[in-house]
């Protein structure tokens, strides 16, 4: 937690963004070339769902980083709020639109999926729907963070809707479990061995891995942006 | 508690004495729920098979509707400021200006609402139902509205983006609000729909007041 603190500070963070970035970007394009051909050339089809079975591994991903950036948002609303960090509310301004993004690829490839295996490209199944109702949730941080003429105010107005967000997350899925549901069950995240062979399952977390260095790239890189850009405003307003 | 009551009384004798802005709210409930009817056609069965979510819907884009307000006089005037100096918690102001709010808006509604359903033919064990969902289900559209106009203080454009924060967080309500007149046409007991949304409303009352407050402080400062 020690060095989370000392990063704190934007300056510090971006002399530290600076040295990391380069080094974790090249990371980045390795672990994705290596996992999309895995993922296109190694994965064996499936015996019923034949090559769309390789949506998944973006699809998947894509799906766990929207959840678990959501879980992120909460967390750098918390630390905004509690702490007042100031570089938490930039890294939150950062990341929601990367989550977003991810959520709309989990939609937008699900989508594509469900076209040859469900026979529609949009059904109300209940797993769809509250991946649908996140991304709403995503689309209210962003546009509430950015509606205020004074960003501070935006920054922890956002906060506070992301801890209010993350509360009521479970309950929408539940709700959304109870009201409809034809999605194939969590067939990883089972207590008990996963039902997936090791040759798909492989590429998938390798995938889930190169996703994950591609979330962390991004978000670290659009905040220092944020830092620039509030620094420029600053400096534009004291000018 | 004494700061309690007189900010409910104080909101309570505002709205008493312009009750056109009350009856406004009601006005477009009616009006949206009348287009239904004219958009899908005039079939009883098919409008008494959709009454239920349109009536909640319609209960909700109204709920949403007079939430802009809810706290933007007291921001331009300055009462949000002596709020804010108060002896008194502001949680506890929170709530009273959503209790106020449910009073003049949720309460209402859910008494318009069967009359409105008879005109869908619904049958009367399920305008009871709806009265019943809508009156334990519209606390919490008040208090999650009340988070969504709080955080909205003073943005731009903040009616637009109040109901892009406050409707995903009120699915769950609609789900068990209209789904609970669906089991009813399927034969089964309401008790459990009925329980849930007040668990919901409980949830609400537990975390939202809490993050009013705080939102109010950040838009106070």
């Amino acid at each position: 937690m020690a060095d989370l603190h000392f990063l704190a500070n934007p300056a510090r963070f971006r002399r530290f963004s600076q040295r990391v970035l380069p080094g974790l970007g090249f990371a980045t394009a390795l672990m994705l070339a290596v996992g999309i051909y895995m993922a296109f050339f190694v994965a064996p089809e499936d015996y019923q769902q034949g090559k769309t079975v390789r949506i998944m591994f973006v699809h998947v991903p894509s799906a766990w980083l929207s959840m678990g950036g959501y879980a992120m948002l909460s967390a750098l609303g918390a630390s905004l709020l509690v702490w007042r960090h100031p570089l938490a509310a930039l890294m939150a301004r950062a990341a929601a639109p990367v989550g977003a993004s991810f959520a709309a690829v989990c939609l937008l490839t699900g989508s594509l999926w469900g076209r040859p295996m469900w026979g529609t490209y949009w059904v109300w199944d209940a797993r769809l729907t509250s991946m649908l109702l996140l991304f709403f949730l995503y689309l209210g941080h962003i546009a509430l963070s950015r509606a205020y003429d004074e960003p501070e105010r935006g920054d922890r107005a956002a906060a506070i809707l992301a801890l209010i967000g993350v509360i009521n997350l479970p309950i929408i899925k539940f709700s959304v479990d109870w009201w409809n549901t034809l999605h194939q069950p969590a067939s990883i995240t089972r207590l008990d061995a996963p039902a997936i062979h090791n040759s798909i399952l492989v590429p998938l977390l390798w995938m889930a891995v190169s996703l994950l260095f591609l979330f962390v790239y991004l978000v670290l890189l659009r905040t220092e942006t944020e830092i620039d850009r509030r620094r420029l405003e600053n400096a534009e307003a004291a000018a | 508690m004494s700061g309690f009551t007189a900010l409910l009384r104080r909101d309570l004798s505002l709205v008493w004495r312009r009750p056109g802005d009350v009856g406004v709210v009601l006005a477009f409930f009616v009006v949206a729920t009348v287009l239904f009817p004219l958009g899908i056609g005039p079939e009883t069965n098919v409008l008494a098979r959709i009454a239920a979510g349109v009536l909640w819907c319609a209960a909700l884009f109204a709920a949403l509707l007079s939430l802009e307000r809810l706290f933007a006089a007291d921001y331009e005037d300055g009462t949000l400021d002596l709020l804010l100096l108060a002896p008194w918690p502001l949680e506890l102001a929170a709530l009273a200006k959503c209790l106020a709010h449910w009073i003049v808006t949720g309460l209402p509604l859910s008494l318009l609402a069967p009359v409105l359903g008879v005109a869908f033919g619904l049958d009367g064990p399920s305008l009871l139902a709806l009265m019943a969902t809508l009156l334990v289900g519209t606390p919490t559209l008040s208090l999650i509205g009340g988070l969504a106009a709080a955080l909205t203080l003073g943005a731009r454009k903040s009616g637009a983006l109040l109901a892009l924060l406050a409707l995903p967080l009120c699915v769950p309500t609609l789900i068990f609000g209209a789904g609970a007149i669906e089991t009813l046409a399927a034969g089964d007991g309401i008790v459990t729909h009925v329980a849930i949304l007040a668990a919901l409303a409980l949830v609400a009352l537990a975390t939202t007041p809490w993050a009013i407050a705080a939102a109010l402080r950040q838009a106070g400062e």
